[in-house]
């Protein structure tokens, strides 16, 4: 039963995770892939990770699922708005732009 | 013969340091030849691994990861000194490519 | 152990990955593919059962490699002016070089196809473990059994960054180091330079902790805390040290002094760099400790780069 659970899970966000990279390949702009790539990503990798925590041997193990969990999501949400904010149009965040690249302005170099 | 894992990582162990030499010597940037370097010693680190692996029954040998985990230090500190002498280099010579590679060089192929 | 399909996937996308960053014709496209390449290596690590080894090249491998050669590319695109070449233009040297370089791979595949049998050393490594003072056999080989390479590799990293150090301009020495960055205060990465760092901190002297019982180090603990200081400066919580600065030279030493004056101190115990199996448990959680520090020192400083110039933009 809590096997079953756990692949019904992880087979779900196994398919997340393929709709977001079909999204990064497949969509025109940045923003649009951006979009695909967090949402369906950050679900994939919750359904993924809530499957695998039925399975942990103790709550130390359990407790160290939830950090990775939390510090993936974050590490995603920051990367991906720091991305954005390059790619932004102009106009849109602008002002912003110029202050809050990346280390030594590297991520301007993304096409 | 079944295919073993140790042998597989191992074949892409060798398939991987082909592909690091080529792009090695392939490569004008410098940084590029940096990466492909390290390319190269990470196909040898999963060859030497792999080697390693062959009897897993005995449980994996600690001293080969040992000194692989050595290695992988030693070569972050080698790239991080070729890295610099290429940005010294790049501010003095204004370039990313040495002397000889740069004269023949098409400015415009390779660019982004 | 038998080859699976996921160990087959696995090498095809290491392949594939090395072959977008070796010989794709974007610089910063092949980087990104590198950093790709450095986690599935990191996975084909966790396949063969080397835990420490798939830790250390996820951290150092992927990571801090990935960040010097991003770091790299922007200073070099700013100070060259024009990009050369990225592949040679005659295709006979290409050609060429395919060749040499497919027979080399087949001559190493033949090679190791035609290994003799192996007899590893996990044998000696186990029936000594209980004298080592670790738990760990990776901690004991690298900390007691081979100290030696641990400790030079810890000087080996020292002289890479007194290498990196004597290319700074005259003018700038003495100064901050390179990496420099502006950020408004309430931004999302400002924001994660605060979340980050005590998670991080956590983490890293755990890896540390950890090690002598289960995967984990210093080194893997060490670029941990390397990385949480990277990203507090990224984030403009903080400035890079001065190079001149006491403490910071006092961290980067500390590790590799200490290590060398219990080694020469085993020369009382028997010979140089024997650890006394009764006090070997707490002399290695010690040398780690101070080794943790210096590396995390020193790999922060060689991504931070030589002292620049002040400002001239």
């Amino acid at each position: 039963m809590i096997d079953l659970f756990t692949i019904v899970m992880t087979a779900a966000g196994l398919i997340f995770f393929a709709a977001g990279t079909l999204g990064l390949i497949r969509f025109p702009d940045t923003h649009s892939r951006l979009h695909a790539l967090t949402k369906a990503d950050n679900l994939g990798l919750g359904l993924i990770a809530l499957g695998l925590a039925v399975q942990v041997p103790g709550p130390a193990d359990l407790f160290k699922l939830i950090l990775i969990w939390a510090l993936a999501i974050l590490a995603a949400g920051a990367t991906a708005q720091l991305v954005a904010r390059i790619a932004a149009p102009a106009g849109l965040g602008d002002d912003e732009k110029a202050q809050d690249g990346g280390s030594d302005g590297q991520e301007r170099r993304r096409p | 013969m079944v295919l073993s894992a140790s042998l597989l990582y191992g074949l892409c162990g060798a398939a991987l340091i082909g592909l690091g030499l080529y792009g090695f010597v392939v490569h004008r940037r410098l940084i590029r030849r940096v990466l492909a370097f390290n390319v190269i010693g990470s196909g040898i680190f999963l060859l030497f691994g792999a080697a390693a692996y062959r009897d897993p029954v005995a449980g994996s040998d600690p001293v080969p990861q040992a000194m692989i985990i050595t290695g992988i230090v030693v070569a972050l500190s080698a790239t991080a000194l070729a890295l610099a002498l290429i940005v010294a280099h790049a501010r003095l010579a204004r370039s990313d490519a040495l002397p000889e590679d740069d004269r023949s060089g098409d400015p415009d192929e390779g660019r982004p | 152990m038998i080859a699976s399909i996921f160990d087959l996937t696995l090498c095809l996308v290491i392949l594939a990955a090395a072959g977008a960053a070796t010989l794709g014709r974007d610089a910063f496209m092949a980087v990104v593919f590198y950093i790709v390449y450095g986690i599935l290596i990191a996975m084909a690590w966790l396949r063969l059962g080397a835990i420490d080894v798939a830790l250390a090249e996820a951290a150092i491998g992927a990571g801090l490699t990935g960040v010097l050669l991003l770091a790299a590319l922007a200073r070099v695109a700013r100070k060259a002016g024009k990009e050369p070449a990225s592949a040679a233009s005659v295709p006979a040297t290409t050609i060429a070089t395919a060749l040499a370089a497919l027979v080399i791979t087949i001559g190493i595949a033949y090679a190791f196809l035609t290994l003799p049998e192996p007899q590893g050393l996990q044998g000696h490594v186990a029936e000594n473990l209980a004298a080592s003072g670790a738990e760990n056999p990776v901690t004991a080989v690298l900390l007691n059994f081979r100290g030696w390479d641990t400790l030079l590799e810890s000087i080996v990293l020292l002289a890479a960054l007194l290498g990196i150090w004597t290319l700074a301009q005259d003018e700038a020495w003495g100064g901050r180091a390179g990496l420099r960055h502006v950020t408004r205060p309430g931004s999302v990465l400002a924001q994660f330079g605060r979340i980050l760092p005590p998670i991080g901190l956590l983490v890293g002297v755990y890896l540390v902790w950890a090690g002598s019982k289960q995967p984990g180090g210093a080194f893997q603990g060490g670029t941990v805390l390397a990385a949480v200081w990277i990203v507090t400066i990224m984030a403009g919580l903080m400035q890079a040290p001065r190079v001149a600065d006491r403490a910071l030279r006092a961290a980067l030493v500390i590790g590799p002094v200490i290590f060398l004056a219990l080694a020469v101190a085993g020369i009382f115990a028997g010979a140089f760099l024997v650890l006394p199996p009764a006090h070997a448990g707490w002399l290695i959680l010690a040398v780690e400790a101070v080794l943790t520090l210096s590396i995390a020192a020193t790999l922060a400083m060689l991504v931070f780069g030589p002292p620049e110039p002040e400002e001239k933009r």
